[in-house]
């Protein structure tokens, strides 16, 4: 049923901190190379090798130069579905295909209903579904479905490809439908927001702004004091002569 | 959004298709319409042929066209299906209708009813059609109160256009249907006016910075994730030349909407061979009026997705 469930029992979702994001591409590779023998399989890439070279990603990280107050700063910003608890890629759905879990939130799309007619990545402001021209069905981030509850692995990888894989720490998973989870408090202390809130998907993958700096945004060195006696106040006052 | 031309195709043809079902299906039950055997032959089968043909168009474009009847199944939630089911559903009637016109030779009782229901599945196609596009906020242009007046207007003029040259080349009178064809064209005018109008104003909700979440200050794209147009940028990213949007405007002007109102007011004072003429050469010049109309509706709609690109 692509009808959303009237509440679901956890949100799982990611938190991404954009203040400590370095833009590696580690989250991107590492996802890749997990989902392309994963649930969604394969991610097919097309001429790769060649002029023209197109595929299917889950995950892809922006650059953007943030000028404000008289600075600038380089932003990584890496984009992903965000598991949206009002997601209209799955209510305009014809098929069936697309649904949004009622266990935990995860939105899937199940490659054996879906007839490719891509009207849910229209209704998608995320850019977060890619079609696959190959197999003719509609792709996107199931956010390691087949990691997160897998028995098979050991307790500490059963994260999704793309939070393990961040050497900066800068991608957390948990359940954001629980104020009291770490991800919940870090959103809280950090004021996390959603992206694009006009839209009213409300995402549950939510964003950490990155931190002030101060100190970065002044160019010119501090003016000398004056240094009183001994020897330094000696050189001091050759020095300023 | 990528103008494809399936969709482009669909969306004339079936609106030309519905229009003309709802109008036949109007006049007929009310008797404004002579039941001619062969009137109702080639303008059912118009209509039928452009619905149908236009359906077969939007199903070829999916990457699995034998799994489309589960397009059937979510109408509770999603307008695509409701669609589906509306364009099967008024295959019902309009096949009662289209038989029982050609059979009986005539359109009262049961086969009256039955127009009605196919002019009013008809319209109802249509609407969900609209509200398709109309439903989609990540597309300002589309997601307007334009749309699906605009979607149920074009339908009824072209397809008012259609009749009126079919009742000529019938012999039959058409100076109420060309008169209701004027009307129609001068009502799609203004509205297409209205809307370039509202949307050329358009201020967009969201940003580089709503969409980043960066809230202060200037945020511009320096890289993007890919050297390749992806997906999403072929399929959402398109850009039409500002100088070829306001040509293929002007062009839209001249063939949906000039040329064939001033055809039809030829048609309603000239002699019968001149009025046939002229109704032909307005079906002529709408048609691909109609389809650079939908050119530009894609072509022009700008989707959210494109502000993390920077565009």
């Amino acid at each position: 049923m692509t009808s959303l469930p009237a509440r679901t029992e956890k949100q799982l979702g990611l938190v991404i901190d954009l203040d400590t994001c370095v833009g590696c591409q580690a989250c991107v590779t590492s996802c890749k190379s997990w989902n392309t023998s994963g649930h969604m399989a394969p991610l097919t890439d097309v001429r790769p090798y060649e002029d023209g070279a197109d595929g299917v990603w889950f995950n892809r990280v922006h650059t953007y130069e943030q000028a404000a107050n008289g600075a600038s700063r380089t932003v990584h910003f890496p984009r992903s579905c965000l598991h949206c608890a009002e997601p209209a890629c799955v209510t305009v759905c014809p098929t069936g295909a697309s649904y949004k879990r009622e266990s935990d939130g995860i939105v899937l799309v199940d490659e054996d209903k879906c007839i490719g007619c891509k009207l849910c990545s229209w209704a998608c402001p995320y850019g977060a579904r890619e079609y696959d021209t190959e197999v003719g069905v509609m792709k996107k981030c199931t956010l390691c479905v087949d990691r997160i509850y897998n028995q098979n692995l050991d307790e500490v990888d059963r994260v999704p490809a793309c939070v393990a894989a961040c050497p900066t720490g800068a991608r957390h998973f948990g359940d954001l439908g629980d104020p009291q989870s770490p991800v919940s408090q870090l959103v809280a202390e950090r004021d996390g927001v959603d992206l694009m809130p006009e839209m009213d998907y409300r995402p549950t993958n939510k964003y950490l702004p990155p931190r002030e700096r101060s100190a970065c945004n002044v160019s010119d060195a501090p003016a000398l004091e004056p240094v009183a006696g001994g020897l330094l106040g000696w050189v001091d006052r050759m020095l300023s002569r | 959004m990528h103008p494809a031309l399936s969709v482009i195709f669909f969306t004339t043809a079936t609106g030309a298709g519905y229009g003309l079902l709802t109008l036949l299906g109007l006049a007929a039950a009310s008797g404004l319409v002579v039941p001619d055997r062969w009137l109702g032959f080639v303008a059912l089968g118009l209509a039928l042929t452009l619905i149908t043909g236009g359906l077969l168009s939007s199903t070829l474009h999916l990457g699995h066209p034998e799994r489309a009847w589960r397009a059937l199944s979510q109408w509770r939630s999603s307008w695509l299906s409701r669609e589906a089911v509306a364009a099967v559903v008024t295959y019902v009637p309009a096949g009662i209708f289209g038989i029982g016109w050609l059979v009986t030779g005539r359109v009262d009782g049961v086969i009256a009813i039955a127009a009605f229901a196919a002019a009013v599945g008809a319209l109802v196609t249509v609407y969900t059609t609209g509200m398709i596009y109309a439903s989609l906020k990540p597309v300002a242009q589309w997601h307007s109160r334009f749309t699906v007046p605009g979607y149920l207007i074009f339908a009824i003029m072209t397809g008012a256009v259609l009749l009126h040259a079919l009742l000529l080349l019938f012999g039959n009178d058409a100076r109420g249907a060309g008169t209701f064809a004027a009307l129609a064209i001068a009502a799609g005018w203004l509205w297409k006016t209205a809307t370039w109008r509202h949307n050329d104003q358009l201020t967009l909700s969201s940003s580089a910075n709503s969409a980043t979440g960066l809230k202060d200050g200037a945020v511009r794209s320096i890289e993007w994730p890919h050297t390749e147009e992806n997906f999403v940028l072929k399929e959402m990213g398109y850009r039409i030349a500002r100088k070829h949007a306001a040509k293929l405007r002007r062009l839209v002007h001249l063939l949906a909407f000039a040329v064939p109102l001033a055809a039809i007011a030829v048609a309603l004072v000239a002699p019968h061979w001149l009025a046939v003429l002229a109704a032909c050469l307005a079906v002529v010049a709408q048609a691909p009026g109609m389809v650079a109309e939908r050119w530009l509706f894609f072509a022009e709609a700008k989707h959210a997705v494109t502000l993390y690109y920077g565009r």
